[in-house]
């Protein structure tokens, strides 16, 4: 086969990178239907952003451990400074915002913050020795690194991003290895607080969100309109779906945002249970190939580094397909490799890249355990 | 505790065997949301696909009811007295406007709409709820409603639409007898659960034959799927189920001799009723003055239904069936008849010295008599003769016969209701008024007056049951079979006196000479009746305010050796019976001679300003213009549907009959089988028809 191939391309790991194309692939071909049948103004440029995200992510791959271990706090720092400068341009334009404008990109960095965060956390952690794991030394710092992102992110205010970044950061302590029973009581804890945080800390959008959820049908022309239209979308594409372009819910807008958050919705009309299907299963073969080369992982840093950005896609992943389904509130995530929008596509590729880094450091074997310990 | 380290030695390797658990329980949990979902997808997809089928396709396909055409009402020969007209209007849906402004600029030039009603539409605009059309133009031209359909890509929320109205040609000749149409009401609706009826643009009957007959006109709505997007822009058409129309119902009536009738009641109130002696048909039931239908179908105007409504002349009631009147003289004959028939030798004679005495009390007559037998007493309509022998017979056997011959009675007409009036005898009286009957009463009901009370139909049924003999019953709806009628036990020789004593009323020394036919071979009976309606003390009855003046009544048939039509003409407070039957000979000319009737209606109409519609359509403007409102132009006329039922097409009719007569190739279309129409034609028409033609 080595002979066949040429060695940097063998070395790849197709068994993530076929499905990943694939989907990727076939997220144009529903954005190409969203659109009307068209490739502007949706499906070329999310081919176009996924090359450009894919060379990033090779970049990154190459990169050495040393350098990622150098660069993991001054990276959370910077764009947690970028978050307060979100802050300062929200409150000198008189209203809240989620991006900055630097010439003709628009960044949104708390977007940068969910792998971020999860970089920050497994340096943190490779750095503290392994005796102070049940000490309140390996809590309050990872608390801190934690928070203070997600209440920036929260005045933003974007509930979805601040919890996927809570998610991130989370997993990382759990997988860490620090006491269980302190996840145990701060899940109590969470129990007791989301009634209050409901309460008092939610905007009434986004309490509507919430109860709109637990009953769609209460409001089925205002907030509960996305869900039961959503549902009905997947409902009606059946076992093979109407076929392509022959949507009639996202084509005639019935369907709330069919090329962004509902995209999944907007496929499954046109693809049916098949459709369905291919993507949850995509999904599966690239979390779980990104779960082994955490698994395989040599040092503590690369393991913790490669579960984060695996917690990060699932948190995508989930709350996105839950959401459209009908099974958690509407929050506005996107679908991973899917939905059209820079932002996504760029942390989902930071994700898949570091990974795919991870991968090398596991394959090239050796030198990594001397350089970590 | 198989992931608690608590108590266990920390090092690298125990951490190692931690990560590898947890991360192994956190992608058990992971595949577990995995299959969730996929679950989840199939329970939508699969189980509950049917459910969210349907939902897509109710959200995706938007169904409009096309409102049906509704039925024609036909006169007797098929023409049409009420139709429909194409009718294109423009509406717009405020909340789709995009740019207000341009738009009515837009619809302003291409409809020519003037300043105040640009004015009138902006105030609309503004004060309306957002979702329900405004009309801006309705009776558009086709020109017109195609340039603004062309146009509709630049004016977002303009709708045109095309649809039919009703249209009755003959306008206020018909209004009370076909009613009216108009949008269903609200308790219309919940009576009836038809969603057609919500359905815009959708008018049902109101009053008359359109309401009687509303299930048979109405016809079956016809429907449009469009598929429409979210915010409700039609994407395209997806199937288009034409309408039925509703069924016509044919009527008995003339439309032309009702047009006339109507017409030559001229300025007068009242009423001119005529039927087919041998079937009973109701030819003409005419009422002035009246609405104009076509106003009410398109949503009469307040200030035009203030004007309808304070007129003291009542246009909103019909008065053949409506109007109670005492019938004064008209039923002297059908008394004779009822004399006769108790026994009373018609050449019994009595004085009539200017009245009589009856009990202790003198009764006047209208004039002084002399020696009066039956005869004399009908065309010269003696009082006192009806005086002496209504008391020596007895009234309760008088009003027995007049109930036979239909006074107080109600037929089976399919209207909305008939007032039956009274036929007052001994035992009414002390039902209604717990009171004996008097002599003054038999005095007062012998010549029509007191509580006698009944309607043109009824004296037009006693007329026809006069001049046949038999119980005949008029009917309204147009039938192929025979009727055959009770006979009313009269022997020939007494039915006979009677007719030649009312031809004497026209034809001889009677009391309506002007009334004799312009016709040589066809004589008109008839008797006159005039019915007082305050007593003498407070008015003559001919002068004076308008209310206290005396009703004219006559009731009539011809030929009288021969009767074929028969009738009745009520005009309220026409100062006594010279009001009525010179309406009633150019009434019955109209049928035997359309050409000379007409001529006598031309001269008349001249002299009043024109014809009813004319008149009516000035009078509201008047109105309008002294209530300070303008009013929109009406519809144009369809003169071509106008032509085939207004009383000039009689003439036009019998023009063609004559030109078939000379040219014998004619085919007989064998569908139209009309023995009534060919007698007539073969007994009248021939010389009239022939001047017709000769014009």
């Amino acid at each position: 086969m080595s002979s066949v191939i040429p060695a940097p391309i063998a070395r790849q790991p197709w068994s993530m990178l076929t499905p990943l194309i694939l989907l990727t692939c076939f997220g144009a071909a529903v954005l190409y239907s969203a659109a009307g049948g068209s490739f502007t103004p949706f499906a070329s440029s999310h081919l176009i952003r996924f090359g450009i995200f894919m060379v990033v992510a090779l970049v990154i791959a190459a990169m050495p451990r040393d350098f990622v271990k150098l660069v993991a706090y001054p990276a959370y720092v910077g764009i947690l400074l970028l978050l307060v400068a979100v802050e300062a341009a929200g409150a000198m334009g008189g209203g809240s915002q989620r991006w900055l404008e630097v010439g003709p990109i628009r960044l949104q960095p708390s977007e940068l913050m969910k792998p971020a965060i999860a970089l920050a956390l497994a340096r943190f952690y490779d750095t503290l020795p392994t005796g102070m794991i049940g000490s309140w030394r390996a809590l309050v710092p990872a608390g801190v690194i934690i928070a203070l992102p997600v209440g920036l992110v929260l005045m933003q205010p974007d509930l979805g991003t601040a919890l996927a970044i809570l998610f991130s950061g989370a997993v990382v302590m759990f997988l860490a290895g620090l006491p269980m029973s302190w996840f145990l009581s701060a899940g109590a804890a969470a129990a007791v607080a989301v009634p209050l945080a409901y309460n008092f800390a939610l905007k009434p959008y986004q309490q509507r969100r919430v109860t709109t959820f637990l009953d769609p049908e209460s409001d089925p022309l205002g907030s509960g309109y996305h869900i039961t239209q959503s549902k009905i979308a997947i409902g009606s594409g059946g076992f093979s779906g109407k076929g392509f372009n022959e949507g009639s819910q996202s084509h005639l807008q019935y369907l709330p945002e069919p090329h962004t958050d509902f995209v999944f919705a907007t496929m499954a009309e046109e693809w049916g249970l098949l459709g369905g299907l291919f993507v949850i299963v995509s999904f599966g073969l690239i979390l779980y190939w990104g779960l082994k080369v955490a698994r395989a992982a040599q040092s503590r840093f690369d393991r913790l580094l490669a579960a984060g950005m695996v917690a990060t896609m699932f948190f995508y992943i989930a709350i996105n397909l839950l959401m459209v389904m009908g099974l958690a509130p509407v929050v506005g995530i996107p679908l991973p490799f899917m939905s059209h929008g820079g932002s996504s596509m760029m942390t989902n590729m930071l994700c898949v890249g570091t990974l795919m880094m991870v991968h090398r450091w596991n394959t090239q074997g050796r030198g990594g355990g001397l350089l970590s310990s | 505790m198989p992931f608690g380290l608590t108590k266990q030695v920390l090092n690298e390797s125990t951490l190692t065997n931690s990560f590898d658990r947890r991360s192994f329980v956190l992608g058990v949990g992971g595949l577990s949301v995995g299959m969730l979902l996929a679950g989840r997808m199939g329970y939508l997809a699969i189980a509950e696909n049917d459910k969210y089928a349907v939902e897509s396709e109710s959200n995706r396909v938007n169904l409009t009811l096309i409102p049906p055409r509704r039925g024609w009402i036909l006169d007797r020969n098929g023409a049409p007295l009420a139709s429909n007209q194409a009718d294109f209007r423009v509406d717009i849906i405020p909340e789709r406007l995009q740019d207000g402004e341009r738009e009515l600029d837009t619809l302003a030039k291409l409809l020519k709409l003037d300043d105040a009603k640009l004015r009138d539409l902006r105030k609309e605009i503004d004060e309306s709820a957002g979702y329900a059309p405004i009309e801006v133009a309705s009776g558009l031209d086709y020109d017109a409603f195609a340039a603004v359909s062309i146009r509709l890509p630049e004016l977002p929320g303009v709708v045109p639409q095309r649809g039919f109205s009703r249209y009755y040609p003959t306008g206020p000749s018909v209004g009370h007898l076909l009613g009216y149409v108009g949008a269903a009401s609200r308790e219309e609706f919940e009576a009836d659960r038809n969603p057609l009826l919500i359905t815009p643009g959708y008018k049902i009957g109101k009053d008359g034959v359109e309401k009687q007959f509303e299930q048979t006109l109405r016809g079956e709505p016809g429907a449009r799927r469009v598929e429409v997007t979210a915010s409700g822009r039609i994407v395209r058409d997806l199937s288009t189920r034409p309408d039925v129309q509703g069924d016509p119902v044919q009527l008995t009536i003339d439309g032309p001799l009702q047009d006339y009738a109507a017409r030559r009641l001229g300025l007068e109130s009242g009423s001119v009723v005529v039927m087919d002696c041998l079937t009973g048909e109701l030819l003409c039931m005419a009422s002035m003055p009246s609405f104009d239908p076509n106003s009410f179908s398109d949503g009469i105007g307040s200030v035009e239904y203030a004007m309808l409504s304070e007129n003291e002349r009542v246009p909103l009631r019909n008065k053949v069936l409506k109007g109670l009147y005492p019938p004064g003289s008209t039923v002297k004959p059908m008394h004779s008849m009822a004399f006769m028939h108790e026994g009373i030798d018609p050449n019994e004679r009595i004085v009539c010295g200017g009245g009589r005495r009856i009990g202790n009390r003198f009764f006047n007559c209208w004039s002084n008599h002399g020696v009066v037998d039956m005869a004399k007493s009908v065309y010269q309509s003696c009082d006192s003769y009806y005086y002496h022998f209504a008391q020596q017979v007895g009234f309760d056997k008088v009003a027995a016969y007049a109930r036979r011959f239909g006074l107080g009675q109600e037929f089976d007409l399919p209207v909305a209701s008939q007032f039956y009036g009274t036929v007052p005898d001994p035992a009414w009286k002390l039902k209604k008024y717990e009171q004996e009957w008097q002599p003054y009463d038999t005095v007062n009901a012998s010549i029509g007056q007191g509580y006698y009370l009944t309607s043109p139909l009824q004296l037009a049924v006693m007329a026809t049951r006069l001049a046949t003999g038999r119980e005949v019953a008029p009917s309204m709806i147009k039938t192929n079979e025979r009727k055959l009628f009770n006979s009313l036990d009269f022997n020939k020789d007494q039915i006979d006196y009677i007719h030649q004593a009312m031809s004497d009323v026209v034809n001889g020394p009677g009391t309506a000479g002007r009334a004799r036919l312009p016709i040589d071979d066809v004589l008109m009976a008839g008797k006159t009746g005039t019915a007082q309606v305050v007593s003498l003390s407070k008015s003559d009855g001919k002068s004076g305010p308008w209310k206290y003046r005396d009703h004219g009544l006559f009731v009539f048939y011809a030929p009288f050796d021969n009767p074929r039509y028969a009738g009745a003409v009520v005009i309220e407070h026409g100062g006594g019976s010279g009001a009525a039957y010179p309406i009633a000979r150019d009434v019955m000319t109209f049928l035997f001679d359309p050409q000379k009737g007409m001529d006598a209606l031309r001269a008349l109409e001249k002299e009043w300003g024109g014809t009813a519609q004319q008149r009516l359509q000035r009078r509201y403007e008047e109105y309008a213009r002294a209530a300070g409102e303008t009013i929109p132009p009406s519809a144009p006329l369809d003169r071509e549907i106008q032509a085939r039922v207004d009383a000039e097409a009689r003439i036009e009719a019998q023009r063609h009959e004559a030109f078939a007569r000379d040219n014998p190739r004619r085919v007989r279309r064998p569908d139209v089988e009309e023995p009534v129409e060919g007698d007539r034609n073969s007994g009248a028409g021939g010389p009239s028809g022939a001047q017709g033609a000769a014009q």
